[in-house]
Order: structure tokens, then sequence, then C-alpha cells
């Protein structure tokens, strides 16, 4: 799952496609938290996984604050587009 | 005597004066002060002449030693300086020569800007000059060789908005400069054998210590003779002298006629101990002399400025001198030394006068009928060129010239070939003097006189001349005087000639040139340029006119080598380690700046990347 | 209970390629919404009922409503979709792949390596995660709270829609400066001529 999102975060354009790979590959590590702490036996697999649920919910927040400002900037959401180095 | 110091402080003071304050002076207080620095001199030389002549020191000598200069070890150069007849009548001369020069050129560089300037160099140059002739040892000696080198290096390119004068004194310092790197090599060698620099020791320790022949004293004698063949112009750095002239006449006169181009007959005759240690070198001495004084004499003869062909006049000459050297006739070299100062000195003043007068015309063949327009001038002129040719009795320069050639024949280390080499140079000598004669100052008037010399140049000449005339009467009382410093020249069993004959070939010699040159330059001139037409004789005369094509030999082999190596190094391969340096991080910069790209999912590529790398890393150690 | 992990999985998998090459945006959304359900399934299965339904609530029903409600707001439309199709060519996905591909096969070598496991060994409750949480990992819920804290300001700063006017504001202050007589230093460099003192 995790490589999964990471193809799919460095083939995808579009800033939306890119979090949503993000996501992915946040519930990727989660879900290999969850399975070690089942393994184990013990609860902090599922409290890694809930603090990583806690950052993912704020980053999302944040982000797609973020997307909604570029696209005013840059009226488009190509993420090479955005980037303003120049050489 | 005990007043020596100030015959060479005298000067130095009053160059330091005009090189400070001279600007601030006005054109009469500078003239005051630069000619009468020399005039006293000149005066204190002259009474302790007098002095010395009549109640002589014990030795026949006199030191006066002012301070201990350099302290190191077992090297204590003093500041000293030694009076004996041999620097005597070296000092009486530049002295006296130098006062009327420099009062000449008080009028003469009236109309130049830098006035001061031009009388604080001379000044420095007769201090340095003295401080080199009264030199108690090497080191001193070597102060004051410096020293005119530096004044005659200044005094050429004293004109220096001239590029092409500067380009002369830089020729002429760097040709010296070769010489004197001989000579301070000949320094060294004395110095770590003998152990002293005070020149009276070293000659006395040489002749304990050295063998007749031994590779040591020829190697110092050698290189000394390198050091006085680079000041004195002789073959083969004589490259330089002609394109002195480039300096003003005052200047050719005073240095490159009289004084310090004979520097290195002075410092060959100061060493004579060491000469007569290694026969071999002075024989090359002679040899040197011989070729020079013929060479020049050619040379002389094909040049159409007349500062240059007085110019290699001089080189002839100091030829001469060292040919005496050579052949062991010390007192004759400083005999024709001091004729020479004479009448060389007023030849250039009166070459001064006649290009002043026609403002600024050099070239000879435009000049003509002058007897008439400047008699002065014509007639101390005549008298000094006569002199120089060696017009038998009535002038110095022939008695001199006349002891040479005798001694080139009959001294002990005489030789017939030199005999002949000086009968030709006398030949050459007549013929190139009396054709500057002939075409100066008689035929029709080419360019006219514009301005008369005043009283200021003309005493000069005629003091001049009329110790041109005379001069040859001091011979006996000269070589008297100087036999206690200078060894009688030996003169073997001359087979078949004659102290008589010899003079008798010269004088004919001399004729024959008048002749000669009466027929080229006077009467039927057209028998000059119809010689010309020969394309033999054309190469001659430009082989000739290009100095025997030293300047281009030197030009191909050593100069032009350097300036390509110079070139070739402008990339200097030790600046390739910095700029390579500096290449090597750019290159690092530019091919970092490639990851700098903005693009976020290279960014991210470059994580997981870095990721797998890592595991790898853990993974398979 | 094994084979409905297996199953599970599979759609995880399948739903998350799905979304990965899909064009349009809501589509895409929907997969991921099955794949995190899907994985819900997943953690029940091994014994974690409690992050199960954290996984349906949050990650399905907060985050990715925000994910719709976003693309709502862009109102992307078809012109979208057509770039999408252009951009995403064959050669563009060798790369990335083989660079997943990569990790993937680290990652599974480093698995199989390990011990063996089986599933559904037992259940930990929600019981045991609450008293860990009260416990031992009470500084990370504080600090999840500060952090979920300064989300939503950073959200609610970077929505607003006020940055017109600041612009606005902005120039215009600075333009006054440069307009001032006895600003010589701020003149200097500008096309303006320098004002004679």
């Amino acid at each position: 799952m995790f490589s999964l999102g990471l193809t799919g975060l460095l083939v995808r354009r579009d800033l939306i496609f890119v979090l949503m790979s993000l996501e992915v590959m946040l519930n990727a590590a989660g879900l290999a938290f969850v399975v070690a702490g089942s393994r184990w036996q013990q609860a902090d697999g599922q409290i890694v996984f809930l603090f990583i649920l806690a950052m993912a919910a704020a980053e999302v927040s944040v982000g797609l604050a973020l997307v909604l400002q570029l696209y005013h900037q840059f009226k488009s959401l190509d993420v090479d587009a955005m980037s303003e180095m120049r050489g | 005597m005990a007043w020596l110091w100030l015959i060479v402080m005298l000067p130095l003071m009053s160059a330091l004066v005009l090189a400070v304050l001279g600007t601030h002076f006005s054109r009469r207080v500078v003239a005051a002060v630069g000619v009468g620095s020399i005039g006293l001199s000149s005066v204190i030389t002259m009474l302790a002449a007098i002095e010395f002549v009549s109640a002589p020191p014990v030795g026949r000598a006199y030191t006066q030693v002012l301070w201990t200069w350099i302290n190191v070890g077992s090297f204590q150069p003093h500041i000293g300086f030694y009076l004996d007849p041999l620097s005597l009548v070296m000092i009486l001369v530049v002295t006296f020569v130098g006062f009327w020069i420099h009062l000449y050129s008080a009028e003469f560089m009236m109309h130049d800007e830098g006035y001061s300037r031009f009388f604080a160099y001379m000044n420095l140059f007769v201090a340095s000059m003295l401080t080199l002739l009264l030199a108690d040892n090497l080191v001193v000696l070597y102060l004051g060789w410096e020293g005119v080198g530096l004044c005659s290096y200044l005094l050429i390119g004293f004109w220096y908005r001239d590029p092409m004068n500067g380009l002369a004194a830089r020729k002429a310092f760097i040709v010296t400069r070769v010489g004197d790197t001989a000579m301070l090599l000949g320094l060294f060698l004395l110095f770590t054998s003998l152990g002293t620099m005070q020149i009276q020791d070293l000659m006395r320790r040489a002749t304990e210590d050295w063998t007749v022949g031994s590779t040591l004293a020829v190697t110092a004698a050698l290189l000394l003779l390198g050091g006085a063949v680079g000041k004195s112009a002789q073959l083969p750095l004589q490259v330089w002298l002609p394109d002195a002239m480039a300096g003003p006449t005052p200047t050719s006169a005073l240095i490159h006629a009289a004084t310090m181009v004979t520097a290195g007959v002075y410092l060959v005759a100061r060493t004579h101990a060491l000469f007569e240690l290694a026969p071999a070198a002075q024989f090359v001495v002679a040899v040197t002399g011989a070729a020079t004084l013929i060479l020049a004499g050619c040379s002389a003869l094909t040049q159409h400025d007349i500062k240059r062909a007085l110019a290699y006049s001089t080189v002839s000459q100091i030829g001469y001198m060292f040919l005496a050297l050579g052949v062991g006739a010390w007192s004759a070299a400083i005999f024709h030394f001091v004729t020479h100062a004479f009448f060389k000195a007023l030849l250039f003043l009166g070459a001064g006068v006649i290009i002043e007068a026609l403002r600024d015309e050099h070239n000879i063949f435009r000049m003509g009928g002058l007897s008439k327009q400047l008699p002065v001038a014509f007639w101390t002129f005549l008298i000094a060129g006569c002199s120089l040719a060696g017009l038998p009795f009535l002038t110095a320069g022939v008695y001199s010239k006349d002891l040479i050639i005798w001694s080139a024949w009959a001294a002990a280390q005489g030789h017939p070939a030199f005999w002949i080499a000086g009968v030709i140079g006398a030949l050459l000598t007549s013929l190139y003097t009396f054709r500057l004669i002939f075409r100066v100052f008689f035929g029709p008037i080419q360019t006219p006189v514009t301005k008369r010399p005043g009283y200021v140049m003309t005493v000069p000449l005629v003091i001049l001349a009329f110790f041109a005339t005379i001069g040859g009467w001091v011979k006996e009382p000269l070589i008297l005087l100087l036999q206690s410093t200078l060894p009688m020249t030996i003169e073997t069993e001359a087979a078949g000639m004659t102290e008589t004959f010899s003079e008798v070939v010269v004088a004919l010699v001399f004729l024959s040139g008048l002749y000669l040159a009466y027929l080229f330059h006077l009467e039927k001139r057209e028998l000059a340029e119809g010689a010309l037409r020969n394309p033999v004789a054309r190469m001659i005369h430009a082989w000739w006119f290009a100095d025997w094509g030293f300047d281009w030999l030197y030009d191909r082999v050593l100069v032009q080598p350097i300036l390509w190596v110079a070139q070739v190094n402008k990339n200097d391969f030790i600046d390739a380690v910095y700029t390579g340096i500096a290449r090597l991080t750019e290159a690092m910069y530019r091919s970092l700046r490639l990851t700098q790209t903005g693009l976020v999912r290279w960014y991210a590529a470059g994580i997981a990347a870095g990721s797998v790398v890592f595991l790898a890393m853990v993974v398979f150690p | 209970m094994e084979v409905a992990f297996y199953i599970a999985g599979a759609v995880a998998i399948i739903a998350t390629g799905l979304m990965l090459r899909d064009w349009n945006v809501v589509h895409a959304l929907l997969c991921l919404i099955v794949s995190l359900l899907a994985v819900a399934i997943v953690f029940y299965v091994i014994g974690a009922p409690f992050v199960a339904a954290l996984e349906v609530i949050i990650y399905a029903g907060a985050i990715m409503v925000l994910f719709v409600f976003v693309v709502m707001l862009l109102n992307l439309g078809d012109s979208a979709v057509a770039m999408e199709k252009e951009w995403l060519t064959p050669r563009s996905w060798t790369g990335p792949a083989v660079l997943a591909g990569v990790l993937l096969c680290e990652v599974a070598y480093l698995v199989v390596r390990g011990t063996e496991a089986h599933i559904g060994m037992g259940m930990v409750t929600p019981k045991q995660v609450g008293m860990m949480l009260f416990g031992p990992y009470l500084i990370g819920v504080e600090l999840a709270s500060m952090l979920l804290l300064a989300g939503l300001v950073g959200a609610y700063h970077l929505g607003v829609r006020t940055t017109h006017i600041v612009e606005m504001r902005h120039a215009r202050d600075t333009d006054t400066r440069r307009v001032t007589p006895s600003g010589g230093l701020v003149l200097a460099g500008t096309d303006r001529p320098p004002r004679t003192p």
C-alpha cells in the first residue's frame, strides 16, 4: 500500500491526487503499526495509529486550505506549474 | 688630504639638495649649486694632488676610513677612500672635465623642463663615479659601480616622455646588468677564496696564495672582466652605448665618453695583480680590446647620426685602452684615458652645439658648411678630431695612441697581430673622424644655423681644446707618477721595429685616412655615392651600420625566447592549481543545482530514493 | 476469519490501484473511500476493533468528506479530466513504479525474514487502549490536541478570502513611502529622477 501511495505521489500532477496519495501512504503506515501491535498483543500499535490519524486530519485540513489558495493564485492544480524557481 | 671625503660628499649633498628642493629654486641657483659643487670638488682634488705630489704620504698611498659599513662575522667592509696615483689621476680628470661639462650644460639645458632634476642626476653620477674611483675595498667600488649604472639609466631616459628614450635607458641598464652580475660573482669568488675585500690586501694575498695561471685567478679575473666589459661597452656587451645617445648631449659627454665607460678600464687597472696572475685572462682582455676597436671603427664609418658615430668612436677608443691593459701596458691605458676624456668630451660638446644650432638635426648628411657659421665649434671640433685621429706632435691623442700601438708590439704579452689591429684601428679612426668633420663643417650649407652658443657653452669648449692639445706633454711625468701603483710595461726586444718606426707608420696611416676622407667626403662626393651602388658594398655598409648584427643576434637568441617563455607562462601552471579548485567547485555547484528544480515530485522522489538506499544499507549490510 | 482478512486486503489494494489510475477526481475519491473501508475490515479482523471504528469515522468519514468539499469548491469540471488524461502517459509511470517497487521488495524481504505469526490471535480491547492513553501516552494526547488546534487556526487563516484587500493595503503603504520627499535612499535605483537638493 505504501508503495502504491508512493507511486501515486510521484506520478500524478494534480494536487488533489497528490494529497490523496499522501493519505494512502499515511494509512498504510498506520496499518503497519496496528498489525504490529496486534501481533505483540499490545495497545501501543493502536495508540500510535490514533496519533497518526489526528496528524492526518490536521494535515489534510491545512493542506486543503493551501490547495484553495494555490488554486486562486495559479489558476490550476498542476504541481509542476507551481514551481517558481528559475534555473 | 683629510678633506678627501669632501670630494665625494660635495656632489652627493648637492644632488640630494637639488633632488628634494630643486624645483623651488630658480634656474640660476640650481645651476650655481649643481656646477659649483663639482667645481669645489675639482678644486679640492687639485689641492690634494699638489699635496700628494709635493709631500707624498707613506707608501705613496693615502687611506681614509670613514666608518664600518657592514659588520657580519668575518665580513666587515668599511667606507674607506684610497688615494694613490692611479685614483688621483682619475679623479682629477673626472672632476675637471666634469666641471666644464656641467658648466656647459647649465646653458645647454636651459630650455628643458626638469632642470634641477638633470643637475641632481649629474651630481649624483659624479658622486658615484668618485666613490668608485676612490674606493678602498671592492664593496664600496661596487656601490659606486651600481650608482653610476643607475644614474646612467636615469640620464639616458631623462626625456622620459618619449618611450624610445625609456627603452634605450632600459637596454643600457639591462646590458650592463649582465656585466654587473659577472662582476658580483667575481667579487663573491674573491671574498670566499681570499677572505678580504680590501683591494690592496686582496692583491697581496692573491699574489701570495695563487700561482700564476691558477684556475681561481683566471676565473675571478674573467668574471671581473665581464663586469668591465659591460660597463665599458666592449664586445660582446657594446650594444647599449650607441642607443644611449638618446640622452642629453652633456650626459653623453660626461658619462658615455669621459668617465663612466672608463670605469671598466679602472677596474682592470686596479686589480692588475689579479690579471698578472692570470695571463689567459689578460690575453682575453687584449683580444677583446683589439676586436672591439676594429669592429666599432667600422661601424663608426657608416653612421649618419653624429652622436652615434661618436659613440662608436668611444667604444673603439676604449678598445684601445683594453688592448693596452691586455698587453700589460697599464700606464699607457691610463694615459690614453686622460687624453681621451678631454678630446671625446670636447667632441660631444661640440656636437651638442651643432645639434642645438641646427635645431635638433643629428644627421650629418644634412649638415654642411658650418666652419664659417660656428667658428668656435669648428676649431675646437677640429682640434679634438685631430687629437682623436692622431695628428702628430700637436695633439695629445697621438702620444697616447702611439704608446699603446707600440706596446702592442713590444710588450711582453704583445703580439704583432695586436699591433696590426692597432694600426688598422688608427686608419679607421682617422677615416671616420675626418668623414665627420668634412661632412659637417665643409661643403654647401644644407641646414641653416638658427642658434649661436653663448659664452657659457663656448668657454668649456675652448678650455677642453687647450687640454686636448697640451695633454700629450704630460706623458713622461704621468708615467713616472703612476709607476708606484702600476707596474712598468716590460718591453722585450722588439724584433725588427723601433718605437719611431711604429710612430711613423701611425702618422702615415693618419695621413692616408685624412686623404681618403677628403676624397670621398669633400672633393668628389660622387665617389662615396658611387661606392654605395655596388651591392656588396651596400651589404657591408648595412651590416656595419647595424653594429655587425649584434642587436639582431641578441634579439633572436635572448630576447625573443624570454618573451616567448613569459607569454607561455602567462597561463601560469601554478595558477592552474587555484583555478582548478575554483573550477571544481563550480562544477560541483552546477551539478548540485540540478537537484533544486522546484518540483515537488522530484523532491519526493529524492526522499524515496534516499529511504531505499538507507533501507538497503540496513537490510544488506 | 483469515479469508476475510485476505479478501479485505485484496480489495484495499485494488481500490488504491484504481484510485491512482482514475482521471476523474470524484471517482478517485470514491475508490479511496472503498479502500479505507477495506482497511477498516482488516483492522477488525486482526483484533483491533477500536481502531477499525476510528478508521471509519475519522478517516473515511471526516477526512474524505473534507476532500469532497474542496473538490466541490474548486469546481473543476471536464477540462480537468482532459488535463489529467494528457498528463498520465504510460511512460511517466515507469520511474516511480521502479522506485516504489524496489521499496516494496525491501520491506517484503524484511517482513518475510521475520518470525511467523498468526492472524486473529486475540483482541486488543478498547479498554486497554483507553488505559494506555490515560497512562503512559498522556503527553501524546495533549500534543495531538495542540496539533489539531494549530491545524485549525492555520486552516482558517489560509481559507480566508481577504488576501486581495491585504495586498492592496500593502501596496498602497509602500507607494506612499516612495513618494516621501526626503526619501533619497528609497528613490535611488528607481527610474524617477532624484530631486535636486
